[in-house]
């Protein structure tokens, strides 16, 4: 067995135990897709109303932002995850362990994909309810839904590396609200980033959540001719913007994250 | 100092986090076949030396080397041939105890069958087949310690690291945990084990190594280390201030050493030697001065008294934190 497929069997491993958690504590789960139901209807009946996108329905338009706000959530579990299996000396147990450096890594951010899998499954039929469509065709719609996971899981990595600098889940969530609060609502997931004032205009338009929720728009087809993209090249080629964006994390954060958790040691 | 007879050697290991300086010095060997006991209070680096052993952490200086292996440039292979049980269980609270043990397999690279065999068999021996298939959240906490041993030993280790194995429990429980200890060093496992409690190291160990600000302060059998505090002494408590004075000058020629006095408590120690021949000379000479006696004792040293004579300090007067 070569170091490789190790690091992919014992990351399986880790992986299913963090999945029989998710079986175990469904509150867990049951919360981490409330939250996005409750973004659905309180932006479709509260802001809705208030929100002028040109030549489409607010519904339609709001929809690839919510799910790129909901997987970027989502991937806060892997932070807070591991802070806690720090906390409670799991961490050590799997060091002193002859398993490969980045299983635990691997396990955690896989387990954690298949819970935003979950979590866009409830959200596409909520928003179907609410009067959402995918105006594209099957294979488009997939990419779409693809496309926004594998950026979380990109995103995953980089929470990695803050769950295990921090060690604490308390400390984890509250650090990871204020990164991500600002890049989900700096962006074009819920307004006209044209309509946003100077410099929270360019950030909006280079934000990475901002791509993805552009390539999501366009993937599902819930855009308008009358509403086109802004002239900047991040959201003229948003699709390969974030196969960028998601190259450039995984290369910065794949290997920190890992060094970070050869460091790891519960206090 | 052949390399096959001792399963741990440490060697001048220096750990420091910005200017707290967690190790400094510190060496260490262990015997093959011998249970070492680690004995120190809070903070004395203790955790520190089994991370260090255990490849957690790296040393900032020195080198060590565990089942012949060195902790740095061996440090996979070694993770092979050791089993560690940390400060606290670090069992999954949400897998079934039998769900636990054959992750660990698995990470062992058991293999699949093998690795559940095994974890049948250790949950036998731990007294945990009822409980198999509940999650660990629902565990006492000695269920849970003991869980966590059995997950240290799922690959049979020549050497083990026991880190305050029965911090937290309750006495019954820790009594239960001393005996499964027991059984397991009776079969010749190398164990090392830091404790606080000095009845732990004194029942389990038989080398201990007392630590203090990184260091060994001192190192030897239990009963080597009583020695070094001296020997017997005889503990009286009395009825009033007027009966602590007047034991003092009755028993001041039974003395080797000096008295020491606690006039609130209205108790004397007083250092002797001779056994309970002295005692009973001791109680004559105080009732021909018809002292009132509330308790009179023989005591040999205890490790507190090592420690105390050691250190300056009483074991459990260091503050909290490591």
């Amino acid at each position: 067995m070569n170091a490789f497929t190790q690091a992919l069997g014992d990351g399986a491993v880790v992986a299913k135990r963090n999945l029989i958690k998710i079986k175990r504590v469904p509150d867990l789960l049951v919360f981490s897709t409330l939250s996005p139901i409750m973004f659905v209807l309180m932006f479709a009946y509260v802001f809705g109303g208030s929100i002028e996108i040109p030549g489409m329905d607010y519904r339609e338009f709001l929809m690839a932002g919510i799910f790129a706000q909901t997987v970027v959530f989502g991937s806060t579990i892997t932070g807070s995850g591991l802070a806690e299996d720090i906390q409670k000396g799991v961490i050590d147990r799997f060091r002193s362990l002859p398993m490969a450096r980045s299983a635990v890594l691997i396990g955690r951010t896989t387990s954690d994909l298949v819970n935003n899998v979950i979590v866009v499954l409830v959200m596409s039929v909520t928003g179907l309810i609410v009067g959402w469509r995918i105006n594209s065709s099957f294979p488009e719609a997939l990419a779409g839904f693809a496309l926004l996971l594998l950026f979380a899981y990109a995103v995953s990595w980089g929470m990695a590396i803050v769950g295990l600098a921090v060690r604490s889940p308390e400390v984890f969530n509250n650090a990871s609200f204020i990164a991500i609060f600002p890049l989900t609502f700096i962006a074009n997931t819920f307004v006209q980033e044209s309509k946003l004032p100077g410099v929270l205009k360019t950030f909006a338009e280079w934000n990475p959540v901002s791509a993805v929720t552009q390539a999501a728009r366009e993937l599902f087809g819930n855009t308008n001719p009358a509403f086109p993209p802004p002239d900047v090249w991040s959201l003229r080629h948003p699709v390969l913007m974030t196969l960028i964006w998601v190259a450039v994390f995984l290369v910065v954060f794949v290997p920190l994250a890992t060094r970070q958790y050869r460091r790891a040691v519960s206090r | 100092m052949a390399p096959m007879s001792d399963a741990i050697v440490a060697e001048g290991l220096v750990k420091r986090y910005g200017s707290v300086v967690a190790l400094d010095g510190l060496d260490l060997v262990v015997p093959e076949g011998t249970v070492m006991g680690l004995l120190g209070p809070n903070g004395a680096g203790k955790t520190t030396t089994v991370r260090v052993l255990t490849t957690l952490l790296e040393p900032d200086a020195g080198r060590a080397t565990v089942a012949g292996l060195d902790v740095h440039a061996d440090a996979k292979e070694l993770r092979r041939r050791i089993g560690l049980s940390g400060q606290y269980s670090a069992v999954d609270e949400n897998l079934t105890g039998f769900e636990n043990l054959d992750m660990v397999g698995r990470l062992y690279h058991l293999g699949k069958k093998r690795s559940r065999e095994r974890a049948r068999e250790l949950l036998a021996r731990f007294d945990l087949v009822a409980a198999a298939d509940r999650p660990v959240k629902g565990y006492s906490g000695g269920m849970r310690r003991r869980l966590d041993l059995a997950g240290a030993l799922v690959a049979t280790p020549r050497v083990l690291f026991l880190d305050e194995p029965t911090t937290g429990l309750d006495p019954r429980s820790r009594l239960g945990m001393w005996d499964v200890l027991g059984e397991l060093v009776a079969g010749g496992t190398t164990l090392l084990l830091t404790t606080q409690y000095l009845e732990e190291a004194d029942r389990l160990a038989d080398r201990i190594a007392v630590i203090d600000h990184g260091h060994v302060i001192a190192l030897g059998t239990a009963d080597e280390l009583k020695a070094q505090v001296g020997g017997e002494r005889l503990e009286l408590t009395v009825g009033s201030a007027q009966d602590v004075t007047t034991a003092r000058a009755a028993l001041g020629p039974l003395a080797v050493g000096e008295i020491v006095e606690d006039e609130r408590g209205h108790r004397l120690t007083i250092p002797v030697s001779g056994g309970s021949e002295v005692l009973v000379e001791g109680i004559r000479r105080l009732d021909a001065e018809s002292v009132k006696v509330l308790d009179v004792g023989l005591r040999r040293p205890t490790l507190d008294d090592v420690f105390l004579s050691l250190t300056g300090h009483a074991a459990e007067e260091e503050e909290q934190g490591e």
